[in-house]
């Protein structure tokens, strides 16, 4: 088995959806999520705040220098992800399918490294 | 010495895709399996020429490949290298059952074609891998630099390896969203051969065969798909007619002006036996349809003769399954045949393809036929100002003078 990464990219800057639409995206990604952890290809995930809560923190002549704010001044940020183990790339695209139609977002599929043996 | 080196190019064109296709299902990895084919090639060459070719040449060097490998493997001796000795020594020769297909060479062709790649790579994986072209036969073909295309492909090969695309062919369920991209890749092959984008000829007939022989191993590999027939179908109708489509001078010799004494008559056959073979399934899809437009052309023996109202027939249901503006724009030819330039050139009028050449030129002609020889002349510039082939631009630069008196 392999594990992906399975980022969900989200456009900060759009208008926040009516409750009612939030309330259904949540209760298909907790489907989603009972779904994959049955399947046992769960390994991880989770929800961030939004990148204005982010900080980065990077190497400057032996020190660091810490700033406020996400790393790309970009609209499109992570807004969460899944790490799953699948049996190859159609596998995993499978699951990121269903992912993105869950939470309605594009969602990127990477494989990590180092495979998992099991 | 020649006879032996000629054997070797033959076998190496033929037997790549199959040699490369086994090996990558006994090592589970692309570029491993490359190597240890272009190795065993090697080794062809050297001892081919002498010993004479042997009487299995795609079995010697499947063989030899595999000789190879387990050698290179022995030499390099780390974790990885004996792991893959050990997949080659204990693999069984015959694959095993995949769904209902089981040659090697679909499952390389489903793998180069997979939608997680893009386009220009899977056009390049599948001529490389599949057909055995060379590097730089495949950047000449494409136009791009070599370098560039090398690096296509090391990418292209890294991603299968690196992200887990699977060396399968799809399931039964899954072929319906994967088939198109194949057959995507073998129609881009064939069309970049019959209408050279840029350059000197008008055909590039290696590029031309290459997806004629990839066509009829997809179709040989899955004969109960009426689609992949129809596209063999159709690229055996167009390939008939290489030998028609330039005169003695090398100029553009279009369809209703050419001598069908010229087309090969045995593809013509063959071409419309499948055609109506497919068409029988009562599953017609764009390909199988785009042959039948082909099948009813060659059933012509002069352009006089075409059944038109047979050929707008063809396109209202292309149309229907494929909208759009490219396929309007065919159907629209055939309507000023049956109802006259002015039908057709209502139609054309209303399209949106102002960037398209052949919407130009189609104008140019109906404009022509409809006499409007002031804006038949306008609409060949157009088509001039968009086209980069030289003998399609000696064509139309003919046409424009015959339609419009010396400019």
């Amino acid at each position: 088995m392999k594990q992906y990464l399975l980022s969900v990219i989200h456009a900060w800057d759009a208008p926040v959806p009516p409750e009612e639409e939030m309330l259904a995206a949540f209760a298909r990604v907790d489907a989603y999520n009972t779904e994959l952890q049955e399947a046992g290809a769960w390994v991880f995930a989770g929800g961030l705040h939004p990148p204005t809560s982010a900080t980065v923190v990077r190497p400057q002549g032996g020190d660091v220098l810490v700033t406020d704010g996400p790393f790309a001044e970009t609209k499109e940020q992570l807004g969460g992800f899944w790490v799953i183990k699948a049996e190859d790339l159609d596998a995993a695209l499978g699951w990121a399918k269903k992912g993105a139609l869950a939470c309605d977002g594009a969602v990127e599929v990477r494989p990590f490294q180092d495979e998992a043996e099991d | 010495m020649e006879d032996g080196h000629a054997a070797v190019a033959a076998v190496f064109r033929a037997e790549h895709g199959r040699a490369v296709a086994t090996l990558a299902r006994l090592l589970g990895d692309l570029g491993l399996a490359e190597e240890a084919v272009q190795d065993a090639f090697v080794v062809a060459l050297e001892r081919w020429p002498v010993d004479g070719t042997p009487p299995s040449p795609g079995g010697w060097i499947v063989t030899t490949a595999r000789r190879r490998a387990i050698d290179r493997f022995r030499r390099e001796s780390t974790r990885q290298a004996r792991h893959a000795e050990a997949l080659l020594l204990h693999a069984p020769d015959e694959p095993e059952e995949v769904g209902a297909v089981r040659d090697d060479r679909l499952r390389l062709l489903f793998t180069c074609c997979h939608p997680a790649l893009a386009v220009p790579a899977r056009v390049a994986l599948t001529l490389r891998l599949l057909g055995g072209l060379e590097t730089d036969e495949i950047a000449r073909a494409f136009l791009v630099p070599e370098a560039t295309l090398a690096q296509r492909l090391v990418r292209a090969k890294k991603k299968i390896r690196d992200a887990g695309i699977p060396y399968r062919v799809p399931s039964e369920a899954e072929l319906p969203d994967r088939l198109p991209a194949v057959l995507a890749v073998v129609y881009l092959v064939f069309n970049e051969g019959y209408s050279a984008g840029t350059g000197e000829a008008l055909v590039r007939t290696d590029l031309c065969e290459e997806a004629v022989r990839l066509a009829r191993v997809l179709a040989e590999l899955m004969p109960d798909e009426p689609e992949v027939v129809g596209l063999l179908a159709l690229l055996l109708l167009l390939h008939s007619r290489r030998a028609a489509r330039t005169d003695a001078g090398g100029r553009l010799v279009l369809l209703p002006d050419q001598d069908r004494s010229r087309w090969d008559a045995a593809l013509v056959a063959e071409g419309q036996a499948l055609v109506r073979a497919c068409l029988r399934r009562g599953a017609p899809g764009p390909y199988q349809l785009q042959a039948a437009v082909n099948a009813v052309h060659s059933d012509a023996a002069t352009a006089a003769e075409t059944d038109w109202r047979q050929v707008v027939a063809l396109y209202d249901h292309l149309l229907a399954l494929q909208p759009g503006p490219v396929v309007a724009l065919n159907r629209a030819v055939a309507v000023a045949e049956v109802d006259g330039p002015a039908a057709g050139l209502a139609l054309v009028d209303e399209l949106d393809l102002g960037a398209y050449a052949p919407f130009h030129v189609t104008r140019a002609e109906l404009l022509h036929r409809a006499g409007r020889p002031g804006e038949a002349v306008e609409a060949f510039d157009a088509a001039l100002g968009l086209t980069t082939n030289e003998v399609e631009r000696e064509h139309l630069r003919r046409r424009r003078s015959e339609v419009g008196g010396p400019a």
